[in-house]
């Protein structure tokens, strides 16, 4: 290997290095607030991805539906659930137009908006807006698309239950990830897709180019970052985040909502999904399934980072990808195998390291 | 001996049915599902040790069994040797595998294994598919038939057989186990590993036993299916089938190795009528299987988390009565009173005794902080064998600090806790109940689902030494009738004998504490340390646990350390008294000097104006 060679695959560990760092820093997220492993991050990855390459050839993006049935399902269930709660007389129970108006939110969030961005879809879509919109427009139009999963998901799935342990909400986690990969290939079909470039550029430094995709990723993801430990620093929510990451009771004593938490988690764990897929599909061609795998890389990530530090949780992410990017220069068929065999030396290390017997289950 | 019987009968009852299905040639479709559902189940019943009964999840089960699978079609194609050397070494490579991975990641908090496992699996996956001499992504195929002296079981009915009665005696030997001194702290280990290291329960050396035995299950799976299907690739071995496992042994439910079987059945024909049925109803665009099992495994996991089978037995008195209640056989010609007579207990092992009024324990100038606070600073104090010296305190004092430091849940941070006359501060908890110190828990520790004489039978653990291998084969019965007299004993020393049969956690909080101290007594103790133990009794019963204490020092020589609030139970106890107040010791003696120290007076009620 010589060291142009060396440097070009510098160049491609470090821009999935840098979206894998998206994807760490969102399952930590996830993790330290509602203690989900959220392996499902990964499809969103696929479904940003593939919605962006929808809309681009002016196809219709199915993933619309699943936002209307998960809205509609779960402001159903918003409904049976306020009927349920008013009391029998001699009680006094809500009058119906106060009934009305505490199902407004619910009603916004989970029916006008998926139906609002269904009718704009359909508009876009007979006049060809879809393809001819210009990148930027179709990014954000993607981001509204997927990001509102992330709440939902955490509504109908995880919230019933967010008092499990945290094995039950990896098997549901799990199972989650079955689910939307299947309806990955009923949305998308199987034959994958490649969007168009973010940024059309290609500096060189003598023998040395770049293309202008991995410049965009790599400032992107940078400035995201920055943009996320500005929220969990000065913002209101943000802190609120990390109050009920440190202790969920004693969050709750202090009114932090921690259902709000974690759908604030979820949202943004979504978010980061969807960019980064918005961010990868121009790289390599992304099949219905390839999401998983993806994910799982941010998540060795995110493990050599303890799963609860950022910036250690970006720094595994950019090992990971630099370890890919030379493993599959030398041996490109046991690339996985390399990936998925660095969390074990993490793994002793800590195991030697850490002599408590006490599981987070049952604290003193 | 009964209860082994019982197993031996359904054992032979089984087999004989399994060659009677064979011999009445049921359909060829039916035979073939069976014997998926064969497979499937003696995977999940694995997964049902691992993730019902232990706690611990793996979503790796399907690498095991491709292990399994091609270890011995390796074996049989490449050299031509015997399925039976294929199986030795599938189970061979599987073992050393699985202790590997337990053993880095199972002293980790429980969120690790799985997330390990899911990396295992996939790697596995890939390495089977690339591999060269494993036939890359094609696999290996003209693996031969297992043959059983001389007779090929190359029909799926053959295969049936050998299938079906694997699983039943598995079941059985499980089952064994499970209701043995290695079962009993499978169970603990969800949920009680804190209180299992306090008997003396090397948790570790469990949980990995348990990790391997699922293992081990899963590679006789896969070592059936390649010898059944003649061909193995690497797909059926993937992360997907792996969850599929898991989907199984949740579905059956989490807590009956039957429920495995069940999960097998209800999953292996629903996904073979959901790959009929959908198709036809939303066409062929989709992978529609996936989603309905994902989103079954949502619904059953929020509706019924304890899975199908246990829900059904709740909701069944009659099912419950007859087929899942366990009654403990009764203890034959003995009334726990005349159980006092300790003569065949004496089998049991026991440990050293020290000699009365010799130096027990002595803690000298320890100190502990977490981060900034300071919760010990300095605190010195002896126990001779025989006493019983009180620990009491305003709230914050650290008595509990000091209790955990002592019996080894927390590490000190500068100071020494000398045992008879042994340094122990840097042994860990199980070590120090092993030479003689027990403990209870301010907070109850119990195993809730189990009965009061099994949460006894925990403590009693250290006592007995038959190992898992004895109880598969039913060979622990004396030992195991031995260990529950001695629980018996226990729980009548504590006035707890009538309630032995009760989930422990359907007694009242004061009994579950008198429980905990029949646990700790049941490891045959020399220190006795007691965190309130009076706390949420009734003032006669207060009495009574007064009695008993002194009872056990007097007679036994037992020592006891205690820690509580309830000042007139602690004065009419104690021969000697420490006081601590901010983490430091102000005043030690006996009661009555104590009472009257002004030091004492000041931090309980303030100083005199």
């Amino acid at each position: 290997m010589d060291s142009t060679i060396a440097l070009i695959l510098a160049q491609d560990g470090l821009v999935t290095g840098a979206v894998y760092a998206l994807l760490a820093t969102g399952l930590v997220l996830v993790f330290s607030v509602t203690r989900v492993i959220f392996i499902p991050q990964g499809e969103l990855v696929t479904y940003g991805a593939l919605t962006i390459a929808t809309l681009q050839l002016n196809a219709f993006p199915k993933i619309i539906y699943l936002q209307l049935v998960l809205g509609a399902y779960l402001f159903t269930s918003e409904a049976i659930k306020l009927v349920k709660s008013q009391p029998k007389p001699p009680l006094v129970a809500d009058s119906p137009k106060q009934r009305f108006r505490s199902l407004l939110p619910a009603f916004v969030q989970f029916i006008l908006t998926p139906v609002g961005l269904w009718f704009l879809l359909s508009e876009l879509q007979i006049h060809s807006l879809l393809e001819q919109m210009g990148i930027f427009l179709q990014v954000i139009l993607t981001l509204f698309l997927v990001a509102p999963l992330g709440p939902m998901l955490y509504k109908t799935v995880f919230e019933p239950l967010s008092d499990a342990s945290v094995l039950v909400l990896l098997i549901l986690s799990v199972a989650l990830h079955l689910s939307l990969m299947g309806l990955g290939l009923w949305m998308f079909g199987a034959e994958g897709g490649r969007s168009a470039p973010l940024l059309e550029l290609s500096p060189s430094w003598g023998a040395f180019s770049m293309s202008g995709q991995s410049i965009f990723v790599i400032i992107s993801s940078a400035l995201v970052m920055i943009g996320f430990s500005l929220f969990f620093q000065y913002s209101m929510s943000g802190k609120a985040l990390r109050a009920t990451a440190v202790n969920r009771l004693g969050a709750r004593l202090m009114g932090i909502n921690v259902k709000t938490s974690g759908e604030l988690a979820f949202f943004c764990a979504a978010l980061l999904g969807a960019f980064s897929g918005i961010l990868i599909g121009p790289i390599t061609t992304i099949y219905y399934d390839s999401g998983f795998i993806i994910g799982l890389k941010g998540f060795v990530g995110a493990i050599l980072g303890a799963l609860g530090s950022y910036p250690l949780a970006a720094c595994g992410a950019l090992l990971v990808g630099l370890l890919e990017s030379y493993v599959s220069f030398w041996a490109s068929a046991y690339k996985e195998v390399w990936v998925f065999s660095l969390i074990i030396p993490v793994l002793m290390w800590r195991s030697f390291n850490h002599l408590n017997i006490i599981d987070e289950d049952e604290s003193l | 001996m009964k209860s082994w019987i019982n197993s031996a009968v359904l054992g032979v009852f089984g087999t004989v049915a399994v060659f009677a299905i064979r011999w009445f040639h049921p359909p060829e479709f039916w035979i073939t599902l069976a014997n998926y559902i064969g497979l499937y189940s003696l995977v999940a019943m694995g997964l049902v040790l691992l993730t019902g009964i232990s706690g611990m999840t793996s979503f790796g089960q399907a690498a095991f069994v491709g292990m399994g699978a091609y270890a011995s079609a390796y074996l049989t194609t490449v050299f031509g040797l015997s399925p039976w050397l294929g199986l030795l070494l599938g189970l061979f490579t599987t073992v050393v595998a699985a202790y590997c991975l337990g053993f880095i990641t199972l002293g980790l908090s429980g969120h690790y294994l799985p997330l390990c496992t899911i990396a295992w699996g996939i790697s596995l996956f890939y390495l089977f598919g690339n591999m060269e001499f494993l036939g890359k992504f094609d696999g290996i195929t003209g693996i031969p038939p297992i043959d059983i002296f001389g007779y090929s079981l190359i029909s799926g009915a053959d295969s049936f057989i050998l299938i079906w009665v694997s699983v039943l005696w598995v079941c059985i030997g499980l089952n064994n186990i499970l209701q043995s001194r290695t079962g009993r702290v499978f169970r603990a280990l969800k949920g009680g590993v804190l209180m299992a290291e306090s008997c003396g329960v090397p948790t570790l050396h469990y949980k990995l036993l348990v990790f391997v035995m699922a293992a081990v299950l899963a590679a006789l799976s896969g070592w059936l299916y390649a010898h059944l299907q003649r061909a193995v690739n690497p797909t059926p071995f993937n992360l997907t089938a792996g969850i599929g496992y898991l989907i199984m042994a949740v579905v059956g439910g989490v807590g009956y190795l039957w429920g495995a079987v069940l999960g097998a059945v209800l999953i292996t024909l629903l996904n073979n009528w959901l790959q009929n049925i959908l198709p036809l109803i939303l066409g062929q665009s989709g992978n529609y299987e996936v989603v309905v099992s994902g989103l079954l495994l949502i619904f059953l996991l929020q509706k019924y988390p304890s899975g199908v089978l246990s829900w059904f037995i709740q909701k069944s008195d009659f099912v419950k009565r007859y087929f899942f209640s366990t009654p403990l056989q009764v203890l034959q010609g003995q009334d726990s009173t005349e159980l006092n007579s300790t003569c065949q207990l004496g089998q049991l092992s026991s440990k050293e005794r020290p000699v009365l009024g010799s130096p027990l324990l002595s803690v000298s100038n320890i100190h502990k902080s977490f981060g900034g606070l300071k919760a010990l600073s300095g605190v010195s104090f002896k126990i001779s064998a025989g006493q019983i010296v009180g620990l009491i305190g305003p709230n914050g004092a650290g008595k509990s600090t000091l209790f955990n430091v002592i019996s080894g849940v927390l590490q000190t941070s500068s100071g020494s806790v000398e045992y008879m006359g042994r340094e122990v501060q840097t042994l860990a908890a199980r070590k120090r109940a092993s030479l003689g110190m027990a403990r209870s828990f301010q907070h109850v520790r119990l195993i809730a689902n189990m009965s009061v004489l099994e949460n006894v039978l925990i403590g009693a653990h250290m006592r007995g030494k038959s190992s898992w291998v004895g109880a598969l084969f039913g060979a622990n019965k004396k030992e195991e009738e031995l260990l529950k007299q001695l629980a018996l004993y226990c729980l009548d020393q504590v006035g707890l004998a009538h309630c032995r049969d009760l989930d422990a956690n359907s007694l009242s909080l004061g009994q579950q504490r008198l429980l905990e101290i029949a646990r700790a007594l049941a490891t045959d103790p020399n220190l006795l340390l007691l965190d309130e133990p009076a706390a949420g009794l009734r003032h006669l019963e207060k009495l009574q646990l007064q009695k008993t204490l002194l009872k056990l020092s007097q007679d036994k020589g037992i020592s006891i350390l205690i820690v509580e609030h309830d000042m007139d139970f602690v004065m009419g106890l104690v021969d000697q008294l420490v006081v601590m107040d901010f983490g430091t010791p102000i005043a030690f003696g006996v009661p009555s000097e104590v009472r009257n120290n002004p030091r004492v007076v000041e931090a309980y009620l303030g100083v005199q104006d």
